[in-house]
């Protein structure tokens, strides 16, 4: 909302400066979001009160060396008239007459004046310099709207009314200062001048200062000349009209035009206008109709019939079978012959206000807020009027709507005023009346005040206040334009208001310690998090919207559409999804940073949505965590002290995917190869299990799909595991106590079928061991000639170690004759050397 | 020669051989060739027997003092020759030490999740507990029961993703804010007291740009119990905005608007930027808004499970992203969910 100052002034005195005022008007809810400054100091163009005054044009005389120039004589409050050079096409008329006897109001700007440039594309200032223009000299100049700031108009001078004072400053005529307004739905008051004026004025502790309205009804009763019937009273509690006859169609006057401007609406002609400077000034919707064009002058309010089409004034023609819901259709009003309105949205243009208009019917209506929301969604138009209906307009109000407009009508439109007013109120306004207590205000606010300080606080705000029960309470009733308090919560937030917020104390809960808990699924992913920074990989967040296409990317078979969560209202094609992997967008990420990089690590913890079973009684889809890892490149940042160059490959994502368990302590994970996910190279990948549960997946990524992600690395790895079952599978940390006694190393060299896989053979080297295996390191793989076709070698070193004694040889040797003739049997192993 | 003479000689001998020693090895060689027990000083000591008893312990003397002297002075070549050595070691392990270091590979938390951390835990010292709730949720949750049943005004505050569902279904959603966590933190609690923060994804339906995200975090706080007042409200936040932005931050409190709170309020900081004077970032009011806080509206305690003419409580909810983007500096709210390095490897 838009608020001039100078209108704001007809409704309130301002007492503070500009700033403090917009600032005391935030810290009261109405968010003053910025201050426009039109003419004044401050302003982008500030008029010098010196040099930009108001001139009166004497006389208009043809330029002698310049046909399409004239010369204007401007008496300005000088001595004598100055002469002005001009091509305003606005003066021609007036050439070569002599003296006028009705001289032109203009706006006179001196040598050395600051203005814009009427003919430089966009706002560009330029100071006023004299020069020979066609040999007459020219330094001064009678201005544009343009070069004043005021418009894009560079038509011809403006031309000010007649009372205009000569001499005067154009600063003090026209200047004025706009304060922007972010009105929150609670605030629709505030979507008009007065009810920001009561806001000032109960801020400010001034009076609230109501026009004067004067209206002449002097034409014939409207009683038996205008009909109005309500077929939908739930829909329009209230619905007045009033008529006016032989207006004069015509541009508003300038104070009017520059009002609206500044407001952020057009002018277009003067009916219109004063339709909607009365709706700015008092928050009342109203809608003029050309009366002649309303057949038999009888207004129905009633719901859209099928078939129905109606075109509205924005020239759009809208199909009145769209059901607003629940197979209701569009609200109207209309004449006996058909639809001429759509209700408190939009006029139609076959009753519009137009040039040869003589007669306006006047409506001043209140709507049912629901349904002009829901006739805006479904037609999708919106308007002033849809705004401020939507939010709530006081019931009461429409009379005085009336009245303002009939009388800005008569003043500037002419006409006569038919007498009375047609008033359909099926729904009359009840009053809400709320006893608020000092004890509930100290409940909510935490203030303590007396019944007699809330009244003092509400009262200026329009609220009627009276002390009950010996001054316990104050009974409160509801002004009607306070729509939107319904309930003691609402009263304690103006009590709040008008007290500020500022002044009320700080304090910290006294209130007793809720219940404790913990959150061991968060607490998993703090950990996982810090465990996974730690070893060198970079938290990424990826969006959880993803398309067909980018799923595809990674494995075809799982583009299935219906398996996925869609959105009925996607953005855009990329984010049409919910995600049921985080592979994709991680992928995508990693492919992203490996044209930037030449090593790249990332994981992401996150959700990913999964369709219920239908019949599951739960509407929600799972939500279950994933955590996803994918790397590639080089090994080692490249650097002076680190010749290696080779790259990351499987054991690099396996062996972080092993730390990662083990400072979870979740133990018995097996690695077991797979070879048929496409997603993945069939010999360079494995599902983790734990007791036949699947942890995840992890591989380097299948080459297909490098390709189509564009990966520039020679190999990229990722996994996804189940952040869920990860949390199930986490043992609580058991100490082992450390024994005083000295190990005993002992390495085996095994040459084992090259089939058979490695934990196959650290599970049996554990069997056979037994208690006393401290630890076991596989430090040695090695295939070729020496050990033969289908065959590897696996080196071990076995460290042994007793809890309560020093091992001896005999014992070591012992064990290690059983671990080789278990491998042997089990596995067909044969010592390295031996065989 | 007399054997003191002889004595004499090898002394002045040894002395001058030790003084041309350069090396360990060598000083070594002459321990052995001198003072060893085939050295010229044990064989020449083995003419002491030929001499004269009464001249015997004289000439011992002169023979101890000797290998005294001997065997000082190969104490000080010795610690002057590993002196030099290590000196020399020095000088070939010089190194420049401008030249960059080893660098453990160490990652980054994303600065959204080292900005919840932060949050987490000077709320949690105030004993607010973590919950979560769904992302995809009911028109029921997501509005309904925060006091914005269909056709509310305020709907329009929240753009909204609408997930497809069978006919018949319940509308489903991508929540608009962390709120309807609130309900699920009330229900599981009711009628006893509850302190608790959600934090998680919020989605809108809102064109990405610089300053907007169709995806986003939130973190929502909410305490209800028995007097719990606006005044509590301002006291935790203010405390709040102090562990965060310093002893003392000035903050302002303005009413403000939601659905599911009444009294509403908007809380802003002044700006750390330009100190209050007025900048890009904060739109030149010299404030920041940090968050959107209020009591808890009755028919929403209602909704949870509390009778709301004997309980109330504050909601307050925030977003980490713009907390963070002020934090840091960062001016293009995208790169949050880029999973770009060259973003994440600055925090």
């Amino acid at each position: 909302m838009r608020v001039p100052l100078s209108w704001l002034k007809e409704f309130v005195d301002i007492t503070l400066p500009i700033e403090e005022l917009a600032e005391r008007l935030t810290r009261a809810g109405l968010e003053c979001e910025g201050i426009e400054r039109i003419g004044v100091e401050g302003a982008d163009l500030p008029w010098d009160p010196e040099r930009i005054v108001i001139g009166r044009i004497l006389e208009v005389r043809q330029h002698p060396n310049a046909d399409r120039l004239v010369l204007a004589d401007v008496d300005y409050g000088a001595d004598a008239p100055h002469t002005v050079v001009t091509g305003a096409p606005n003066l021609f008329p007036y050439k070569d007459r002599g003296r006028l006897s009705q001289p032109l109001k203009g706006v006179f700007a001196r040598e050395g004046a600051e203005l814009y440039d009427g003919h430089a594309e966009g706002w560009v200032k330029t100071r006023l310099k004299g020069r020979l223009v066609r040999g007459i000299m020219s330094n001064a100049m009678l201005c544009s709207e343009k070069e004043l700031g005021l418009s894009e108009d560079h038509e011809g001078i403006l031309i000010l009314p007649d009372d205009a004072p000569v001499g005067m400053p154009l600063r003090d005529y026209l200047g004025d200062v706009v304060l922007k307004f972010d009105v929150l739905p609670n605030m629709a008051r505030c979507l008009s001048i007065v009810g920001v004026a009561r806001e000032v004025a109960a801020l400010t502790g001034v009076p609230l200062r109501m026009p004067e309205i004067h209206v002449v009804e002097d034409g014939p009763p409207i009683e038996g000349r205008v009909r109005v019937t309500i077929e939908e009273p739930d829909l329009c509690p209230r619905f007045t009209a009033t008529l006016i006859e032989g207006v004069t169609v015509g541009p508003s006057p300038l104070w009017m035009r520059r009002r609206l401007t500044m407001a952020g609406m057009r002018p277009i002609n003067n009916i219109v206008d004063i339709s909607n400077y009365v709706m700015l000034e008092l928050g009342g919707p109203n809608h003029m109709f050309d009366a002649d064009r309303v057949a038999e002058q009888h207004l129905i309010i009633r719901l859209a019939r099928p078939g129905e089409r109606l075109v509205t004034l924005d020239g759009k023609e809208h199909n009145l079978d769209a059901s607003v819901g629940g197979g209701m259709l569009p609200l109207l009003v209309c004449d006996p012959q058909g639809p001429l309105s759509l209700a408190g949205v939009m006029g139609g243009a076959s009753s519009e206000v137009s040039s040869t208009t003589t007669s306006v019917l006047l409506e001043v209506a209140v709507w049912d807020p629901t349904i002009i929301r829901r006739m805006g969604t479904a037609l999708r138009v919106r308007s002033e009027a849809s705004k401020r209906f939507e939010r709530g307009v006081d019931y009461e109000l429409p009379p005085l709507v009336q009245r303002r407009a009939l009388s800005l009508l008569q003043q500037i439109a002419g006409g006569r005023v038919a007498q009375g007013m047609v008033d359909n109120y099926p729904r009359p306004w009840k009053p809400v009346v709320l006893d608020l207590t000092p004890r509930e205000v100290r409940r909510i606010v935490g203030i303590s005040l007396s019944a007699a300080e809330i009244a003092d606080l509400l009262r200026p705000l329009g609220f009627a206040c009276d002390l009950i029960n010996d001054g316990a309470a104050v009974r409160v009733t509801v002004p009607s334009f306070r729509r939107d308090v319904t309930m003691l919560a609402d009263l304690c937030e103006e009590v709040a208001r008008m007290y500020g917020y500022d002044r009320i104390p700080l304090t910290l809960m006294a209130d007793v310690l809720p219940e404790q808990r913990n959150n061991p699924s968060l607490e998993l992913e703090l950990r996982v998090r810090d465990l996974l920074a730690g070893a060198g990989l970079d938290e990424a967040m990826t969006y959880s919207l993803t398309s067909m296409a980018a799923v595809a990317k990674i494995n075809p078979a799982d583009a299935d559409a219906s398996l996925y969560l869609r959105l009925a209202n996607p953005l855009t094609p990329e984010r049409e999804y919910l995600r049921r992997s985080l592979l994709p967008t991680l992928l995508e990420a990693l492919a992203q940073n490996l044209r930037e990089r030449e090593r790249t690590l990332l994981f992401e913890i996150g959700r990913v949505y999964l369709k219920r079973a239908p019949g599951s009684g739960e509407v929600r889809p799972e939500e279950p965590r994933r955590l996803a890892l994918a790397l590639a490149g080089r090994r080692y940042e490249r650097s002076w002290h680190t010749p290696d160059e080779t790259v990351m490959d499987f054991f690099d994502l396996k062996g972080i995917v092993e730390m990662l368990l083990a400072r979870l302590n979740i133990v018995d994970v097996r690695f077991v190869a797979l070879t048929d996910d496409p997603r993945f190279h069939p010999g360079r990948a494995a599902r983790l299990e734990r007791d036949g549960r699947v942890i995840g997946v992890i591989g380097e990524v299948h080459p297909d799909v490098c390709e189509r992600l564009e990966i520039a690395a020679p190999r990229a790895m990722a996994a996804e595991l189940d952040l869920e079952l990860l949390g199930e599978l986490v043992e609580p940390v058991r100490y082992r106590a450390i024994s005083r006694y000295p190990a005993t190393t002992n390495d085996l060299a095994l040459v084992i079928p090259v089939d058979v896989p490695a934990e196959q053979v650290t599970r049996a080297i554990r069997k056979y061991a037994g208690a006393l295996l401290e630890s076991l390191t596989l430090f040695d793989v090695y295939t070729g000639e020496q050990v033969g076709a289908g065959k590897r070698s696996l080196a071990y070193r076995l460290v042994f170690r007793a809890p309560d004694r020093t091992l001896n040889d005999a014992e070591v040797a012992r064990i290690r004759q059983k671990i080789v003739r278990g491998l042997e049997h089990d596995l067909g192993a044969t010592i390295r050397g031996e065989g | 020669m007399s054997l003191i003479d002889q004595l004499n000689q090898l002394e002045q001998e040894a002395l001058a051989a030790l003084e041309q020693i350069a090396d360990l090895t060598a000083l070594a060689e002459w321990k052995s060739a001198y003072l060893g027990k085939q050295g010229a000083l044990s064989r020449l000591s083995r003419g002491l027997g030929a001499l004269p008893a009464e001249e015997r312990p004289v000439a011992g003397a002169r023979f101890n003092a000797a290998r005294a002297t001997l065997e000082q002075a190969l104490e000080r070549t010795e610690a002057q020759l590993k002196r030099s050595a290590r000196q020399s070691a020095f000088e070939a392990d010089r190194v420049d030490v401008t030249l960059p270091g080893r660098a453990p590979a160490v990652g980054r938390l994303h600065p959204t999740t080292q900005m919840l951390r932060t949050i987490y835990s000077v709320l949690g010292e105030m004993g607010f507990q973590i919950w979560e709730s769904p992302e995809v949720e009911t028109d029921e949750f997501n509005f309904q029961l925060l006091n914005m049943p269909p056709d509310h005004p305020a709907r329009d505050m929240w753009d909204t993703f609408y997930v497809e569902t069978a006919p018949g279904e319940p509308t489903l959603l991508l929540r608009t804010h962390t709120s309807p966590g609130q309900i699920y933190a009330m229900r599981a609690n009711a009628p006893n007291p509850v302190r608790a923060i959600l934090p998680g994804k919020c989605y809108r339906y809102e064109q990405v740009t610089a300053r907007h995200e169709m995806q986003f975090y939130q973190v929502e706080g909410i305490a209800i119990g028995e007097q719990i007042s606006f005044s509590d409200l301002k006291g935790t936040l203010v405390a709040f905005a102090e562990r965060l932005y310093g002893k003392g931050v000035k903050t302002r409190f303005r009413p403000s608007y939601f659905p599911f709170t009444e009294p509403s309020v908007e809380f802003d900081i002044e700006c750390f930027l330009c100190g209050g004077a007025g900048c890009r970032v904060c739109k030149h009011s010299g404030w920041l808004e940090i968050l959107g806080a209020g009591m808890i509206h009755p028919t929403v305690l209602r909704n949870g499970g509390y009778d709301p003419d004997t309980v109330s409580g504050f909601a307050f909810g925030m977003g980490p992203e713009r907390m963070a983007m002020l934090r840091y500096g960062i001016d293009d709210i995208r790169w949050f969910f880029s999973g770009d390095e060259r973003f994440l490897q600055q925090f």
